[in-house]
């Protein structure tokens, strides 16, 4: 069974849709949780801090080969791209990817390489159309797909692009995508708990 | 088999065969940087499957030495980091001018930006006439680009602002000169580094340094091979030598954690303790 992740990609008006959104996941959700956020190339920790004041959940910049855990949220550092590589993260500085570094694309194609179904992809707010080839990815891989309703983002282009490249039907408002997210957690630690008393029995 | 699992094996395969073909050793590489860079190659050469890739670089040497430079596609700059110069500064350079003779090891030097900020910097902090820099790369032709230090012109906006943040003490423009769309580094910014040959996969300890530079090359290989390059820069390096790193990268999740002291932790220089 492959690890889940939750991905976020999101670029204008980010910084915003993450605040409203963090609050909804309360302390004890258990899904790691990735961020793709088009940033200053220089941003130092003003962005982690302005973040962490919205969310129970622990908030850092990932590193190279940290490993991923539950109930955290990692953001990609300025100017890398971050990847998954099996449990923990990579980080390259390979070329701009469609004119960005960290690209969402990069984190949800690799997202779905190694998480497969158990990749949930998120298009919040950004102008272009990043984040959309990886979203599709992620639903070829049998991974879940969320999408910020355009007509309420602050910028409608990347989940336009997104709903298109996936013909997902899966949109909502901020507020409804956190709720989302809590439910496909709780079903997880039933899963898990299954599991457990599985081993346990049997 | 799942594709994902197909995929996996084929890549296995072509470092398998570059490895006893050639040499190179891409088996402890990031798997998902890998990944990523052999897919853009096959978009780009019109391939089908990473097995279709592996029959051309094994028979075909002149493809083989296009897809190694597409290996090496990172992208750096002048003055990357420039808090991370301007530390190195205040906190490391008062220690190397205790010095009789420096020897210093950028590992992974890539096209060369960062090797020739270092050169600036010693340079305008007197120590250049002492120092002598070892810039390695496993890739000639990226070498060969190092050595050249011929950049775009369209950098030097970003150059000379990251420059003057790192606390430049001249002015940016002094240490090249421009024709069409490039400029040319200052060759006497040369004279004091050595760029040669040098593979961190395979290759050993070649000297020993008082300052050695690596920062984001280790984060395109995987653990074991992490491993690998801390015990060569362990092993290379002399006693309260420097080790500076990339700006996420760190000795904590490697054996070598105890083995440093931080100068300054979160721009990632350390000294070995003894």
């Amino acid at each position: 069974m492959a690890r889940k992740l939750i991905v976020i990609g999101t670029s204008w008006g980010g910084l915003n849709a993450l605040k409203t959104l963090f609050p909804h996941l309360p302390r004890g959700f258990s899904l790691p949780v990735a961020v793709a956020i088009h940033r200053l190339r220089e941003s130092r920790g003003f962005l982690i801090d302005l973040l962490q004041k919205n969310s129970a959940l622990p908030v850092m910049d990932a590193e190279d080969k940290m490993p991923i855990e539950a109930g955290h949220i990692y953001l990609a550092p300025a100017d890398y791209h971050l990847l998954v590589e099996g449990e923990k993260f990579s980080l390259s500085v390979d070329r701009l990817v469609r004119m960005a570094r960290p690209s969402v694309d990069v984190l949800f194609e690799s997202c779905a390489d190694v998480c497969g179904e158990g990749a949930i992809g998120v298009i919040l707010t950004g102008g272009r159309d990043d984040g959309a080839r990886g979203l599709a990815r992620i639903l070829t891989c049998g991974g879940t797909a969320l999408v910020q309703n355009p007509e309420t983002a602050e910028n409608p282009s990347m989940p336009r692009s997104a709903i298109k490249a996936t013909e997902t039907k899966n949109i909502y408002d901020l507020p409804e995508l956190g709720k989302r997210l809590c439910a496909l957690d709780a079903a997880n630690r039933n899963r898990l708990e299954r599991e457990i008393i599985y081993d346990k029995t049997g | 088999m799942q594709q994902q699992e197909t995929d996996e094996l084929e890549i296995d395969l072509l470092c398998e065969g570059i490895y006893r073909r050639y040499g190179f050793d891409f088996r402890e590489y990031s798997r998902s940087s890998l990944k990523r860079r052999v897919n853009n190659l096959l978009g780009l050469e019109r391939l089908a499957t990473v097995s279709e890739l592996q029959s051309k670089v094994l028979h075909d040497t002149r493809f083989m030495e296009r897809f190694l430079l597409n290996l090496s596609i990172s992208v750096t700059s002048m003055f990357r980091n420039p808090e991370m110069y301007l530390a190195f500064r205040e906190k490391v350079v008062p220690l190397l001018k205790t010095y009789p003779s420096l020897r210093i090891w950028h590992a992974g030097c890539a096209t060369g930006e960062e090797v020739y900020s270092m050169a600036i910097l010693l340079k305008e902090e007197g120590l250049e006439k002492k120092t002598r820099i070892y810039a390695t790369d496993f890739n000639e032709d990226v070498l060969k680009k190092a050595k050249a230090g011929i950049y775009p012109m369209s950098q030097m906006k970003e150059y000379t602002s990251n420059y003057i943040r790192a606390g430049g003490k001249a002015s940016f423009s002094e240490y090249y000169s421009a024709r069409y769309d490039n400029v040319i580094l200052d060759p006497k910014l040369r004279k004091n580094i050595v760029f040669s040959k040098h593979n961190l996969a395979t290759d050993s300890s070649f000297n020993e340094f008082n300052v050695i530079f690596c920062r984001n090359v280790m984060i395109y290989f995987n653990e074991t091979l992490q491993e690998r390059v801390h015990k060569l820069f362990h092993d290379s390096m002399c006693r309260f030598g420097i080790l500076v790193l990339g700006n996420k990268e760190s000795t904590r999740f490697t054996p070598f954690e105890k083995e440093y002291q931080d100068i300054d932790s979160r721009l990632r220089i350390y000294q070995r303790r003894k």
